[in-house]
């Protein structure tokens, strides 16, 4: 009974805003990871380096007294450049898609300590610099947040309805087609791959300005979080519309995945559940929805099955 | 149109898989040419077409279409001059991706892909009239996603996709081969219509001897890599199949082995 008394349906009110704020930036995580998992058919890890990368550099540019938009733009073209490594290890040097992007993504972990001086985080106080969004001002963090997540949505739109952007969903569905109508597989892998972690890098530099530093650890798990938010945005987008979406509604839900997904984050910390936990909770949702597709199909299909029905009719005993 | 010149390709040379599957090819097709391809198992038909297509470089020998030396090109650089449709219906399309924007992409090969929106507005009605020749009903259905469409529609979209910009040369590997006989029939006739409306020069492999004696104008049979039959104009529209069967063990010094070949 203490701890349910301990709990202050009030604090969670409180708390939601801030998590909506957060929500919106691994949206952001989540639409780069949209463009590698989902058009272009690769898990890349790299993104677990970038998104720190986009902040390391964001906070060191800051600190030096660049402005705010000027510190993440240089930070997305960090992310493109560590994304067309990845790219480059994967397309020109045969290495596997999973583990061109874990080698980026562990080379990083220097390069993202150089930036920051050797130093494992790097703070910038929101009371000294001019700072885009930070969670002292949660709803100026809100509608910042939204307005770039909406300004990105509206890019992809835009690519990936181009003769470009179509060459690269082409590549991710059908590799042997987008040879057979003159389409350079390797190149559109890169540019997809040098997108999506511009992309990452941008969201970093957004969550380093919004908790007010930038930390080497800050991207352990963004892939999984950006999957978990693609996941259950997808979810709710088939609730709501079913597979009738069109490719800017669908951006839309992935974002809403990232808010929703950390909804269920703040309600786990309320809940005053060891949020050290918090990984292992993440990873077994992501798991789960990455296996319900597959067991459904097994449930109309399964061995185990056709062994009943055969069994029934035959009348026979199970071989053992 | 098209020139092969002493064509050789091994494929795991040095391995104890090392299977010679072109062992100097000649072929000389001249413009306007449908030629059909027959021959056994591993006799080189489809390594012939993976070469012209450019799937990976070929050991030795030359590759020239309409004047070009494309030898040294791999496929995606050569794709300009050449239309494909594969024997898997999967393989030529895009699943997820609707069957205007597969058009689009189709309408767009060989070309940059630049910044431009794309598929127009113009690209849309011209697309709407290609798919009404085919008579499936797709012109109704441009939005829906290709992965929809059974096998026999992806291989008709397919052979609308590779003819769709005018091809140097058409290149068929058993494209009807994974159908039932009826769609396979109505594929071929589409086939035949759109190669002789745009009197495209064409390569098509097939199984089926009695499809090889009826279609196009030249017959080629290939065995253990070579060409070893070469049958044009007069005689071949006087072809039989046991003419066929009779010159193969003649020219080859075996017993024609494919029962897929005589039934089919």
């Amino acid at each position: 009974m203490a701890y349910f008394a301990s709990l202050n349906p009030a604090a969670l009110l409180k708390s939601f805003p801030a998590g909506v704020a957060q929500g919106l930036i691994w949206g952001i995580v989540a639409l780069g990871v949209y463009i590698t998992f989902r058009l272009l058919d690769v898990a890349d890890l790299s993104v677990d380096g970038t998104f720190t990368t986009g902040g390391a550099v964001t906070v060191m540019l800051v600190l030096a007294g660049w402005n705010p938009w000027a510190a993440m733009a240089i930070a997305l073209i960090a992310g493109v450049v560590c994304g067309t490594v990845t790219g480059v290890l994967h397309t020109k040097l045969g290495i596997p898609a999973i583990l061109a992007g874990i080698l980026t993504q562990f080379a990083l972990y220097s390069i993202n300590l150089a930036i920051m001086g050797m130093m494992a985080n790097k703070a910038v106080s929101v009371d000294k610099f001019y700072l885009v969004l930070s969670s002292r001002s949660v709803t100026q963090s809100i509608v910042i947040g939204a307005i770039i997540a909406a300004v990105i949505i509206g890019a992809l739109y835009w690519y990936f309805g181009t003769e470009q952007g179509s060459a690269i969903r082409a590549t991710g569905c059908n590799s042997e087609m987008s040879k057979a109508q003159g389409i350079n597989i390797n190149n559109m892998k890169i540019i997809g791959l040098a997108l999506s972690n511009g992309v990452v890098a941008l969201a970093g530099g957004l969550m380093a300005q919004f908790q007010g530093f930038s930390d080497i650890n800050m991207g352990r798990g963004a892939i999984v979080i950006g999957l978990a938010a693609v996941i259950i945005g997808e979810v709710i987008g088939d609730a709501i519309a079913g597979k009738k979406l069109n490719f800017a509604a669908r951006l839309t839900c992935v974002v809403l995945g990232g808010v929703v997904y950390y909804m269920v984050v703040v309600v786990v910390l309320w809940l005053k559940l060891n949020s050290n936990y918090l990984k292992l909770f993440t990873a077994i949702i992501v798991a789960i929805f990455l296996a319900v597709p597959y067991l459904q199909a097994q449930s109309k299909s399964s061995f185990r099955k056709a062994g009943k029905a055969g069994r029934s009719n035959a009348g026979i005993k199970e071989y053992s | 149109m098209l020139e092969l010149k002493n064509i050789h390709k091994t494929f795991n040379p040095g391995t104890i898989n090392e299977k010679v599957a072109l062992n100097g090819v000649d072929l000389k097709v001249e413009e306007g040419d449908f030629i059909t391809v027959i021959g056994g198992n591993g006799a080189g038909k489809s390594t012939m077409l993976n070469a012209v297509a450019g799937v990976w470089p070929v050991d030795e020998g030359s590759i020239e279409i309409d004047g070009n030396d494309v030898t040294g090109l791999p496929d995606y650089k050569r794709a300009n001059l050449i239309g494909r449709v594969f024997q898997d219906p999967m393989t030529g399309t895009a699943a997820t991706m609707e069957i205007e924007e597969n058009l689009a992409l189709a309408y767009r090969r060989g070309k940059k892909r630049t910044l431009r929106w794309g598929i127009t507005h113009k690209e849309k009605q011209l697309f709407r009239e290609k798919l009404e020749i085919l008579q499936l009903g797709l012109e109704d259905r441009m939005t829906a996603k290709v992965g929809l469409l059974s096998g026999g529609q992806r291989q008709a979209l397919t052979l609308l996709m590779a003819t769709l910009v005018k091809p140097k040369i058409l290149l068929l590997d058993e494209h009807t081969a994974a159908l039932d006989p009826k769609t396979a029939e109505k594929v071929l006739t589409a086939t035949e219509k759109v190669v002789q409306k745009d009197n495209l020069t064409t390569l098509m492999i097939t199984h089926n001897m009695k499809d090889a004696i009826t279609h196009g104008n030249r017959l080629i049979m290939m065995n253990e890599g070579r060409v070893i039959l070469d049958i044009k104009g007069e005689e071949k529209k006087n072809l039989t199949v046991e003419d066929l069967l009779h010159q193969f063990s003649v020219t080859s010094g075996e017993e024609f082995a494919s029962d897929k070949a005589l039934l089919g």
